[in-house]
């Protein structure tokens, strides 16, 4: 062990909770309240332990404390089976948590949560981090009590129950789903430090359901005057959107899988439709009703909101795709890079009209890129991981990522998109990203 | 016999038809007639499903003070719970259809400077208003209220009476009904891109790399402490703000950890996050209800307070703290009733 590489081994605290919060994390699990205890007997034990970077064996030539001195998790006897029927995360992952933007919303059942992005890895969203949007906050349906009709242009109006659903021919993809206003407070100048609040309205899921096209083929759709689906959610607001028959008969599907558990309520238990590359108001949950018809619906959020307003004062309605789009997530804004030296740059990339076939990363604020790596999978409208080497030498960068997609759609600039669609839009900003990486190796949020 | 013999063919019919078709056997039902009715509560742009029905203005004002005006305001134009539904829509945009002011860049938007189609209005009354009861009004009572609303935005006199005969003329003089387009690359999957980057790979700008935006310092720590949002090992680490705990901010903390730290009994955080209390009350700030301090004060002396305040969650109330009615939770367990109402009881300590 040579001494430049010894400097930087820091030890951390151990035996730090007291008998006392280790019985009530054993019997409760973890809740907020013990989340706080542990971080504060954490804290202490560091701030105890400042001035003594090799802690307790006294001699740092000999080598690290943590492998001369063994650690109790390997001198006792572990927990059994069972301990936790359904599992939590380590008591030391506490950071990364769904967390919600100051003043963006007044009331938080008309509020937006954003997935910690910064901490995330691979493709797949862990499901209690999930970002969460709702407009008249979230319910927890009786499965036994959901129904779901087909109705209108149809030959038989259809009722199916959880019981009919789970018993039909099954599929499961891998998608994305986005916000439409992901980014949305971006679209004049930066206004949000870190990439949880810039990016953190997508998550990625393996969901699994019923095609549309089943269902709508049993009701025995009228093909020659079917033209759109309106989708109706059970909750007290009944959400609905209306779906083109083009996207109904192809991809989308009802699911009530996520990540091989049963939707989580706040993402649309027990049902909720999945339309692949659309935003996610689209996606209704707690899905109680299918209506076919020959023209768009005019809902809410079709008219008065979910509208992208163009510089010319006109508003787009029916925007829905969500058009290729990357971020790195490390390192991004409101992180510090540890030091100089190797660094893996991680992020994802995706497009709502297909795959993901190129992501460049750029370190000098887009004079010029280098072809990042992308990681299997690489699915139609899923999020794809990319990683990018990276040797920082302690001066300022710029880091930037685009992504291009299989039709060939290169993501633009903000200069670029500004020029079409103006600083007002609110909605469907998927400009590249540019975190800034100073001397100190702190990183943020800047707009070139 | 005969009628046997039909049973008979007709069940013979089904099965053959049901094999032709290879369907679903077994899996769903018809919906009945109505169950359809029951549930096809949509309006569309063209009125296909608005029911028949009018209500005035005056009738609107009344049902406004009651039962809408604690969220969007004795006028429709507060922004204190939603974004305003009335203002910044003048005669000539009624005249000509189109709102100039989002010509002129709609820094100030209402739902009246977005709206195209006035069935979308009755539409989500109907379905989702008022917010804490949804599908409590009557279509009566639908029109009435939007029919006020539609006064306050100078579309219709104050003795209107709106009604599905009455729908179609409102809707010539909807200040931006002619104000939005569908002609665009992002209703279908296949539609054509407003942008086309090139994936250009070296030297690729003119000119100095400019930043023309950053979060100013002051700015750093809206969002809370970032070195808490990181983790404490691994590439990189959060940026240490000098900042106080994340709970100083409870907007940003995960929701439903900012409350309640020094009092005795149970945590009663969680049971008000999920039982709905948070959305109208919260500890020591009116929203559309009292704080929760404020109820604790003024029953401070009353030796039965748990008993009254759970009579008043269980069955509702209305009256006593303003025009806004809090709606009945009778489904509340009574050890959540308990824990609720002695903590209010005690002082509702933080």
């Amino acid at each position: 062990m040579d001494s430049s590489a010894r400097t930087i081994v820091q030890k951390a605290p151990e035996g730090f909770l007291g008998p006392e919060l280790i019985v009530s994390i054993q019997k409760g699990g973890i809740d907020p309240d013990r989340r706080r205890l542990i971080r504060g007997a954490f804290s202490a034990a560091l701030g105890a332990m400042a001035g003594s970077a090799m802690g307790a064996t006294g001699n740092p030539s000999d080598g690290d404390a943590e492998i001369l001195n063994l650690p109790p998790w390997s001198t006792l006897l572990g927990k059994p089976v069972v301990f936790k029927p359904y599992g939590d995360p380590s008591i030391y992952e506490t950071s990364l948590a769904r967390r919600q933007s100051p003043g963006l919303t007044s009331v938080a059942q008309a509020s937006v949560s954003f997935a910690p992005l910064q901490g995330l890895f691979g493709i797949i969203t862990p499901s209690g981090l999930h970002f969460e949007r709702h407009h008249q906050g979230w319910v927890d349906v009786d499965p036994s009590r959901h129904r779901l009709m087909i109705n209108g242009l149809v030959g038989r109006p259809r009722v199916y129950t959880m019981d009919d659903l789970m018993r039909l021919p099954s599929v499961s993809r891998i998608h994305f789903i986005e916000c439409g206003a992901n980014s949305a407070m971006e679209w004049a100048n930066v206004a949000v430090p870190t990439v949880q609040y810039t990016h953190g309205m997508i998550s990625c899921s393996e969901f699994t359901g019923v095609p549309l096209s089943v269902l709508l083929d049993d009701a025995k759709i009228d093909r020659s005057r079917a033209k759109f689906v309106l989708a109706e959610g059970a909750d007290g607001s009944s959400m609905t959107r209306t779906i083109p028959m083009e996207r109904a008969l192809d991809d989308a599907f009802v699911a009530y899988g996520m990540n091989g558990e049963m939707l989580r309520p706040e993402n649309g238990y027990p049902l909720r439709l999945v339309v692949p590359g659309v935003q996610g108001v689209s996606w209704v949950k707690w899905l109680r009703r299918i209506e076919v018809g020959d023209q768009p619906y005019g809902a809410k959020d079709e008219v008065a909101h979910y509208v992208d307003l163009m510089p010319d004062g006109r508003l787009r309605q029916y925007t829905s795709i969500q058009e290729a789009k990357s971020v790195i997530t490390t390192p991004s804004g409101g992180q510090k890079l540890v030091g100089q030296g190797f660094c893996n740059v991680t992020g994802l990339a995706w497009s709502g009209r297909g795959t993901i076939k190129r992501v460049d990363v750029s370190f000098d604020g887009g004079r010029n890129w280098k072809a990042a790596r992308l990681e299997s999978p690489q699915l139609p409208k899923a999020l794809t991981r990319f990683n990018c080497d990276w040797t920082w030498d302690g001066s300022p960068c710029l880091l930037q990522s685009r992504a291009m997609d299989d039709t060939g759609f290169v993501q633009p600039s903000y200069r670029m998109l500004r020029e079409v669609r103006g600083t007002r839009s609110i909605y469907h900003n998927n400009a590249i990203q540019t975190w800034r990486v100073d001397r100190s190796g702190e990183v943020s949020n800047v707009q070139l | 016999m005969k009628h046997i013999a039909l049973l008979c063919l007709l069940g013979l019919l089904a099965t053959t038809s049901s094999v032709v078709r290879a369907d679903y056997a077994g899996v769903g039902r018809s919906a009945t007639d109505a169950e359809i009715r029951a549930w096809d509560i949509d309006v569309r742009p063209d009125f296909v499903g608005l029911p028949a029905g009018q209500g005035s203005v005056s009738e609107g004002e009344a049902l406004w003070s009651a039962r809408c005006a604690s969220c969007h305001g004795d006028f429709g134009d507060a922004n204190h719970v939603f974004t305003p539904l009335i203002g910044n829509t003048t005669a000539d945009d009624i005249r000509t259809g189109r709102v100039a002011s989002l010509k002129a860049g709609g820094s100030y938007r209402t739902t009246f400077t977005k709206v195209s189609s006035i069935s979308t209005l009755w539409d989500y009354i109907n379905r989702a208003m008022p917010w804490d009861r949804p599908k409590s009004l009557s279509p009566n009572e639908v029109y009435a209220a939007l029919a006020y609303l539609l006064h306050l935005a100078d579309i219709v006199p104050a003795d209107f009476v709106l009604s599905d005969k009455t729908m179609a003329n409102v809707q010539a003089r909807l200040p931006n009904r002619n104000g939005m387009t569908q002609e665009h690359g992002l209703w279908k999957v296949g539609g054509k891109a407003d942008t086309r980057a090139k994936p250009c790979m070296q030297d690729c700008l003119h000119g100095d790399v400019v930043i023309t935006s950053a979060l100013p310092d002051h700015a750093r720590g809206s969002h809370g402490d970032l070195a808490k949002q990181n983790r404490s090992f691994g590439a990189v680490r959060g940026v240490e703000l000098a900042m106080g705990a994340e709970t100083a901010s409870p907007a940003t903390a995960p929701v439903a950890t900012g409350l309640g730290t020094k009092r005795t009994g149970p945590d009663v955080t969680p049971m008000l996050s999920s039982n709905g209390c948070l959305g109208c009350h919260a500890i020591d700030a009116k929203l559309l209800g009292p704080s929760f301090k404020d109820v604790a004060a003024k029953y401070a002396d009353r030796k039965d307070a748990t008993a009254y305040l759970a009579s008043k969650i269980r069955g509702g109330s209305s009256g006593v703290w303003g025009v806004v009615p809090m709606p009945p939770f009778a489904q509340l367990p009574d050890e959540t009733m308990k824990a609720i109402t002695e903590w209010i009881a005690g002082g509702a300590a933080q």
